[in-house]
C-alpha cells in the first residue's frame, strides 16, 4: 500500500461572487515510501491548497487522503493536528521561522507538538543541515540559505514519513536554491521520508526522476484552462 | 514547557505593551491592596488604643472630641474640668485608677502634657506592655521641672537626656509664645507605638502652674483617664455624667468611640475602593486591548504553530496564559507599590497620630487580590484567545502559489 494515496479529491472555495470555486479536483494520486516526487503547475493552480489537504490543514470536500494507513479527512481536526505533528515534515517557501525563537529553540518548539522536543536530535539535525555554529542565532541572524536550512532540520525533527516542500527554494538564489535542494532531497533520504515537492521551477523539477503536472491530475484547473481557452 | 516558551517569547516581543499593561496591573493591584490594609489596620488599631484605660471624663463636649483629645492628643480640649471633678471620680467605687491630665503647651509643635508618674507605674498601654524609659533615664519628679520624652518627639527633635527646653503655649506652634520655665529631660520613652510617643510628659503642676496661664488652671485639669473595675461600671458612670450632669461628659468605651469616627468616614474608604476597582477594570481592559491588537501580526505565528500541529486549544490557552503572565507579573510589581503606598502612610499615621501601622503585616487581601487580578486578566485574555482559535491556517501560511 502506497504512503500516501488520494482518491477522488474535490475543494472548492467560496468565490467572492458568490460562487462555489473549485480548485482541487484529483482523481487520483499515490506516493510510495521513501518516494521522492516533484509536483509542477502554475501560480494559483492549486499546489499549495493540494499540500493543506494532505497536511490536514484543508478540509476536503469529498475523497480520500490515506497517509499512512490513515484516512486523513476522516479524523477530527485535533487528530489531524497529531499527525501532522507526527508523521509530516512541512517545508514553506517563506522558511516561516518564528523571529523570537532561536534556531534551536525553533528546531525544538516544531519537536514539541508531536513526539516531544529532544535537545540532542535537534541539535545533530542543526549540525547536519551545516549549522553547528547557529544554534543560539535568530533568523534575523542568518543568511536566507541559512534560514532555509533551519526550516529543513525542523521539518525532518519528528522523524516523518512524509514532508511537504511548498515553493522551498523560491525565495533562494541560485546557488543557495541547488544547495537547499539537495539537502531537502538528502536528509529526506537519510531519514526514509517521502517527499513532495512543489515547484514551478525549471531546474529544479529536473532534478527529480518523477514530475507531475498539477494541471494534468487536477481536472478542476484543467477544466478552468479550457474555459479559458475556448 | 511549550507554552511557556511560547509565552516568555511573545512577552519579551511585545515588550512595551507587556511592561504598560503589568504596571497598570501593578498599581490597580498595589491600590486595592493598599486601601483595604489601611482600612483594616486603621480600624483594628485605632479602635484597640486606649492608653490601658477604658474611659475619659471631660469637659461637656462630644465623646469622640475627648477621647481625640485625651487619648491621641488630636483636636482642641474642649476646656477644663475642676480638679474637684477629677477628686470626686478617683474616689468612686467603681474607679481603680484616675490619673488627671492637663495641656494646653507644646515644644515645637509637639504637647506638652502634664499628669502624674502613676501614668507610668500603674497602667499597662496594652494588655502585658508599661511604659518603660530608655535607661538610665527616669520619670520626672513631681515637685521639679522635668520631663520624660515620647520617643517620637525624641527621635523627630533630636532630645535626649540631659537638654534643657522652654515649653511654648498654646497646641500649636508660635516663636513668640515661648515659657520661661526650663524643664530638663530625665527620660526618653521606649517606643510603645501609640500616642504617647508624640507626647513630652512633665509634671502636672507645671502645666497648671506655668507662667501665663490663667489663675484658675492651677485648680483645673484638662480630663481624666479612668480605668474601670468592672466594665458594667462604665454604663453606671456614662448614665450618671452624661445624662444628669450638664458640665461633664463622660467617653466609654474608648474603643466604639473610635469606631464611630472610623464608621462615619467609612464612605471615602469606599470611594477609594471604587477608584481602585475602576482601575482594576482599566488594567484588565488594557490587558485585553493590547494582546488583541496584536492578533493581527500574530496571525501567522498562530499559523505557523498550527501548521507545526499545535491544537487550537494550546493557541488558546498560550494567549490566556500570556495574560496571566503580565498580571502575574504586574502583581510581583503591586506588591511593590503596595509597599511604597503602605510605607507612606504608615509614616504619615505614625507622623500625626503616633499610632504604628504595620505595612507588612499578613492579611488576606494579600492572596485574593493577586488571585482576583489574575483571574480579571484571565478573562479579558478569553477574547484575543477566542480570536486566536479561530485563526485561519491556510489563508495565513502565505504566500499561496
Amino acid at each position: 500500500m502506497p504512503l500516501l494515496e488520494i482518491l477522488q479529491l474535490k475543494k472548492s472555495f467560496l468565490a467572492p461572487d458568490g460562487s462555489n470555486h473549485c480548485v482541487i479536483d484529483v482523481p487520483g494520486l499515490a506516493l510510495e515510501e521513501k518516494e521522492q516526487v516533484a509536483l509542477c503547475g502554475e501560480s494559483g493552480s492549486g499546489k499549495t491548497t493540494l499540500l493543506h489537504l494532505i497536511a490536514g490543514i484543508l478540509r476536503p470536500d469529498s475523497g480520500s487522503i490515506n497517509l499512512a494507513g490513515q484516512e486523513v479527512s476522516n479524523l477530527s481536526e485535533p487528530e489531524r493536528d497529531r499527525l501532522r505533528a507526527m508523521k509530516i515534515g512541512y517545508i514553506f517557501q517563506t522558511f516561516n521561522l518564528l523571529p523570537a525563537f532561536t534556531c534551536l529553540e525553533n528546531v525544538l518548539l516544531g519537536m514539541s507538538f508531536g513526539p516531544g522536543a529532544d535537545r540532542g536530535v535537534a541539535e545533530a539535525l542543526l549540525q547536519r543541515v551545516g549549522l553547528s555554529d547557529k544554534f543560539k542565532h535568530y533568523p534575523r541572524q542568518l543568511s536566507t540559505g541559512q534560514q532555509q536550512r533551519v526550516a529543513v532540520a525542523r521539518a525532518l525533527a519528528n522523524h516523518p514519513k512524509l514532508v511537504l516542500a511548498d515553493e522551498p527554494t523560491g525565495n533562494l538564489d541560485q546557488r543557495n536554491a541547488r544547495d537547499a535542494l539537495s539537502l531537502i532531497r538528502e536528509v529526506c533520504r537519510e531519514n526514509g521520508a517521502a517527499l513532495l515537492l512543489v515547484s514551478h521551477d525549471r531546474e529544479v523539477l529536473a532534478e527529480f526522476d518523477s514530475v507531475l503536472e498539477l494541471s494534468k491530475i487536477n481536472q478542476a484547473t484543467a477544466s478552468t484552462s479550457a474555459i479559458a481557452h475556448s | 514547557m511549550t507554552l511557556w516558551l511560547i509565552v516568555r517569547k511573545s512577552l519579551r516581543q511585545h515588550v512595551l505593551s507587556t511592561v504598560v499593561t503589568s504596571l497598570s496591573i501593578a498599581l490597580a493591584g498595589g491600590l486595592l491592596m493598599s486601601v483595604w490594609m489601611v482600612k483594616a489596620q486603621s480600624r483594628a488599631t485605632f479602635t484597640q488604643i486606649n492608653g490601658g484605660f477604658d474611659a475619659v471624663l471631660g469637659a461637656r463636649s462630644s465623646k469622640l472630641q475627648l477621647v481625640l483629645n485625651a487619648i491621641f492628643h488630636l483636636e482642641a480640649s474642649p476646656a477644663n474640668i475642676a480638679w474637684s471633678d477629677y477628686l470626686e471620680i478617683q474616689k468612686n467605687p467603681n474607679v481603680e485608677l484616675a490619673i488627671p491630665i492637663a495641656m494646653g503647651d507644646n515644644y515645637r509643635g509637639y504637647r506638652v502634657v502634664g499628669t502624674l508618674p502613676e501614668l507610668f507605674t500603674k497602667t499597662e498601654y496594652a494588655p502585658g506592655r508599661r511604659y518603660a524609659i530608655k535607661p538610665p533615664g527616669r520619670i520626672f519628679d513631681l515637685g521639679l521641672r522635668e520631663a520624660v520624652v515620647g520617643s517620637f518627639v525624641a527621635q523627630k527633635l533630636g532630645l535626649k537626656r540631659g537638654d534643657v527646653f522652654h515649653p511654648y503655649h498654646g497646641l500649636t506652634f508660635d516663636e513668640k509664645e515661648e515659657h520661661a520655665e526650663e524643664y530638663l529631660v530625665v527620660g526618653i520613652l521606649e517606643p510603645s507605638n501609640t500616642p504617647a510617643d508624640r507626647v513630652i510628659w512633665i509634671p502636672l503642676e507645671g502645666v497648671q502652674k506655668m507662667s501665663g496661664h490663667a489663675a484658675e488652671a492651677a485648680t483645673e485639669v484638662s480630663a481624666v483617664l479612668i480605668k474601670l473595675r468592672t466594665l458594667v461600671a462604665g454604663k453606671t458612670l456614662e448614665m450618671f455624667y452624661n445624662r444628669q450632669n450638664a458640665r461633664l461628659t463622660f467617653a466609654w468605651p474608648i474603643g466604639a468611640t473610635i469606631g464611630e469616627l472610623l464608621n462615619k468616614i467609612s464612605w471615602f474608604d469606599r470611594v477609594l475602593a471604587v477608584v481602585a476597582y475602576l482601575v482594576a477594570v482599566v488594567a484588565a481592559g488594557s490587558v485585553l486591548a493590547s494582546i488583541y491588537n496584536s492578533m493581527n501580526e500574530r496571525r501567522r505565528q498562530i499559523a505557523l504553530l498550527r501548521a507545526l500541529g499545535a491544537h487550537r486549544a494550546t493557541i488558546f490557552c498560550t494567549v490566556v496564559l500570556e495574560a496571566v503572565s503580565i498580571a502575574i507579573l504586574g502583581m510581583l510589581i503591586g506588591f511593590l507599590i503596595y509597599g511604597v503606598i503602605m510605607m507612606a502612610v504608615a509614616s504619615i499615621v505614625r507622623a500625626q497620630t503616633g499610632v504604628v501601622l504595620e505595612p507588612l503585616a499578613w492579611h488576606a487581601v494579600m492572596l485574593w487580590t493577586p488571585l482576583g487580578m489574575i483571574g480579571l486578566s484571565a478573562l479579558s485574555g478569553i477574547v484575543p484567545a477566542i480570536k486566536a482559535y479561530f485563526t485561519d491556517v491556510a489563508g495565513n501560511l502565505a504566500p499561496v502559489s
